[in-house]
């Protein structure tokens, strides 16, 4: 607690035992009301003379709807109609929802930045072999640093010297050791385990890993769910309304009537719950723990509104490659055509594929060994590659490719991704990769289903076969093959108008070839987003490493929160409205309509609480 | 121009709704987010008026929540 939340329980404490031997002397003695009154005043005054302030001072300034003064009225209209008690007793109660709710937030927001427990606090910066400790804000691009065993990471870099282990445990919430040593890339957030590590940063601060997430996740409260406007909508227009209510049922019937304290004892009923704050509250309170509790799995939602629409998800769309296979690959058949061997096929392939870093090029470069670097190379997207080299023009690409130049060829009919390559527009032989399905992919499209999603689908550039193949051991229901990244575009956008109402898409893919597609999905999440910027830049929710699985876990906390969500709506505005019908028909007292109010604010962030914790137990 | 801005002590989820609403309604302004939970503000207004807006945005925190705190670098 804060010194000023410490000082207001204190008030509170010292008004609830003033207010209970204000009481009993009441009950044992027969005073004049005066005396009464002259002594109820003392703890309201110790509970409540700052929002007797407040509200003068937000009058002043032409607030006349301000919580402050509401409960300053009701409270006074209590002492003038003699409930003396009541008006205590509401004023009490409203102070310790005050700062219960200033202790509920503050410790949310504290632990929000606990679970991403990635800041660093202190970077060794080594310059002439002086160590000098600076905050990782002041590291330069270029500064060689020194991390010891057990230290964070504070910048993004490369090593220069030493071995160790890394714990990526606080940016993917799970801790899997990864070896590091000199050329390997370090990553700020992470946690360096067993030895002393020099490294150079390759980033400053600021644009590190670390800092992008965490400015992510606290931006994420700036992109507010569909709810949490209504609400503040509603809230515009729930207070004038009561507030007018009061004043109607204070004059109307009392004129009629002539029962003046009976009617204006209902009105203030009616101000007591006036306040539209638990409401208001609650709302961003869930969505803030349920992208926090999510964070602290590894999945990053950018904001509430795309939490709303994970929950949602009817239909699920993956990329083949890097989202349900592993991405690496292997080669599994060379077929030369005559007059080739497999080797020439193979090193004819890993030469045009030179300067490509695309897992394919990667598995048939490790197949093929050394080989010179070509001259020049053109990237043919969607096709393949064109290469001049020393053995002369080499195309390597799939059959398209070859139909397109109108190359005689021999289709393989080995399952898998088939690179065809052709010198000097001559066929020279097939090369077929396989890439092999993730442990959890099978696992996460079946947990999807649990989950409601209907429809699962999986589109991919590769050829049919080998698409078939991984659709069915995924257990997806519709694949499409041969894809250019616009047909992507093209599917997912006629399944998102296939969708109904409050049915979302979500689309998962690599982020780094599919950016159209994630941002034309109602919810693009970029798989492996650790050490990628440009997926996390691209997608609405990034999973930082590339466990399939943790797309049905996103799934199921968002569709806690947003029942977390519900389930307060429904519980405060049922409850004020009941009050506020039973305190028109006067079948109610002020204690319960302070319950109404600030009872329930405080169970309703309490309730909203239980979002920080991710369902799927665990840490 | 869009600046991200540190709020201290904005106390009540609605308040913060308020001044939203009341700094969107400053001309001026293209856009604006007030997150209680983030005690943040972000404000979108064009270059060469957003010092201006910016004084006018502090001066209308003062008369709607006046406990809050706008922190200017």
């Amino acid at each position: 607690m804060t010194r000023k939340q410490k000082k207001l329980l204190l008030r509170i404490l010292i008004a609830c035992g003033l207010f209970a031997a204000v009481f009993v002397t009441e009950k044992l003695t027969d005073l004049n009301r005066f005396v009464y009154l002259g002594l109820y005043l003392i703890p309201y005054l110790t509970a409540g003379y700052d929002v007797l302030l407040k509200s003068a001072r937000n009058i002043s300034k032409g607030q006349v709807f301000d919580e402050m003064f509401l409960m300053a009225v009701a409270t006074i209209g209590a002492l003038v109609i003699g409930e003396y008690p009541e008006s205590v007793f509401v004023m009490v109660f409203f102070q310790t929802g005050e700062l219960f709710q200033n202790v509920a937030v503050g410790k949310s927001r504290r632990s929000i930045s606990g679970l991403m427990d990635l800041r660093p606090d202190i970077a060794t910066v080594v310059k002439d072999g002086i160590e000098e400790e600076v905050l990782p804000e002041e590291v330069c691009v270029g500064d060689t640093l020194l991390v010891r065993p057990g230290e964070k990471i504070p910048v993004d870099g490369v090593v220069s010297r030493g071995v160790s282990t890394v714990d990526t445990a606080a940016l993917t919430g799970e801790s899997v050791p990864a070896d590091v040593g000199p050329g390997d890339a370090l990553i700020s957030g992470t946690v360096n385990m067993t030895g002393t590590l020099y490294y150079t940063a390759s980033k400053e601060y600021g644009e590190s890993t670390a800092a992008k997430i965490l400015e992510l996740v606290e931006n994420s409260s700036m992109n507010k769910a569909k709810s949490e406007q209504f609400l503040t909508r509603f809230a515009k227009y729930y207070t004038p309304t009561v507030v007018i209510g009061a004043a109607l049922l204070a004059l109307i019937p009392s004129l009629i009537t002539g029962d003046w304290k009976d009617w204006v004892y209902r009105a203030l009923i009616f101000l007591v719950v006036s306040c539209p704050c638990a409401l208001v509250i609650s709302v961003p309170l869930s969505f803030f723990g349920g992208i926090g509790g999510a964070s602290s799995k590894g999945i990053l939602i950018k904001g509430a509104n795309y939490l709303e629409a994970l929950a949602d998800v009817k239909t699920a769309v993956f990329d083949k490659t890097g989202t349900l296979t592993t991405g690496s690959f292997t080669v599994t058949d060379v077929a030369p055509a005559e007059g080739f061997t497999k080797e020439q096929v193979l090193s004819l392939a890993a030469c045009a594929e030179y300067y490509s870093d695309h897992p394919i090029a990667l598995s048939v470069k490790q197949a093929a060994g050394d080989c010179d670097a070509p001259s020049d190379t053109k990237v043919l997207s969607g096709y393949g590659i064109e290469a001049k080299t020393a053995q002369g023009a080499v195309l390597a690409g799939n059959a398209a490719l070859m139909k397109e130049r109108g190359i005689a060829f021999t289709e393989t009919t080995k399952t898998g991704t088939a690179v065809y390559v052709a010198v000097e527009d001559r066929f020279a032989g097939s090369i077929v990769i396989n890439d092999t399905l993730k442990p959890r992919a099978a696992e996460a499209v079946k947990a999807l289903k649990a989950l409601g999603v209907t429809k699962t689908v999986m589109l991919t550039g590769d050829r049919e076969a080998a698409a078939e193949k991984a659709a069915k051991d995924a257990g997806v229901d519709e694949f499409h093959a041969g894809l250019l990244p616009q047909g992507k575009v093209e599917i997912v956008d006629a399944l998102c108008k296939a969708e109904g109402k409050r049915e979302t898409l979500l689309f998962a893919g690599d982020g780094i070839n599919d950016a159209p597609v994630l941002t034309r999905a109602d919810i693009g999440v970029a798989m492996g987003g650790l050490g990628s910027d440009a997926a996390i830049e691209a997608a609405d929710a990034v999973i930082m490493d590339d466990d399939p699985a943790k797309i049905p876990l996103a799934v199921a906390i968002a569709r806690r929160t947003k029942r977390i969500v519900r389930e307060n709506v429904i519980f405060a505005l049922g409850v004020k409205f009941a009050v506020l019908i039973l305190a028109a028909l006067g079948l109610t007292n002020m204690w319960v309509g302070v319950f109404a109010d600030v009872g329930v604010a405080v169970l309703a962030i309490l309730n909203a609480m239980r979002t920080l914790k991710a369902p799927g137990g665990g840490k | 121009m869009k600046k991200s801005i540190q709020l201290e002590d904005l106390d009540c989820a609605n308040c913060a709704a308020k001044f939203e609403n009341a700094v969107a309604a400053i001309d001026g302004v293209q856009r604006v987010t007030v997150s209680f939970m983030a005690q943040k503000m972000i404000l979108e207004a064009p270059d060469d008026r957003f010092d201006e807006i910016l004084k006018q945005v502090v001066k209308t925190a003062k008369k709607v929540v006046p406990d809050c705190t706008v922190i200017l670098k």
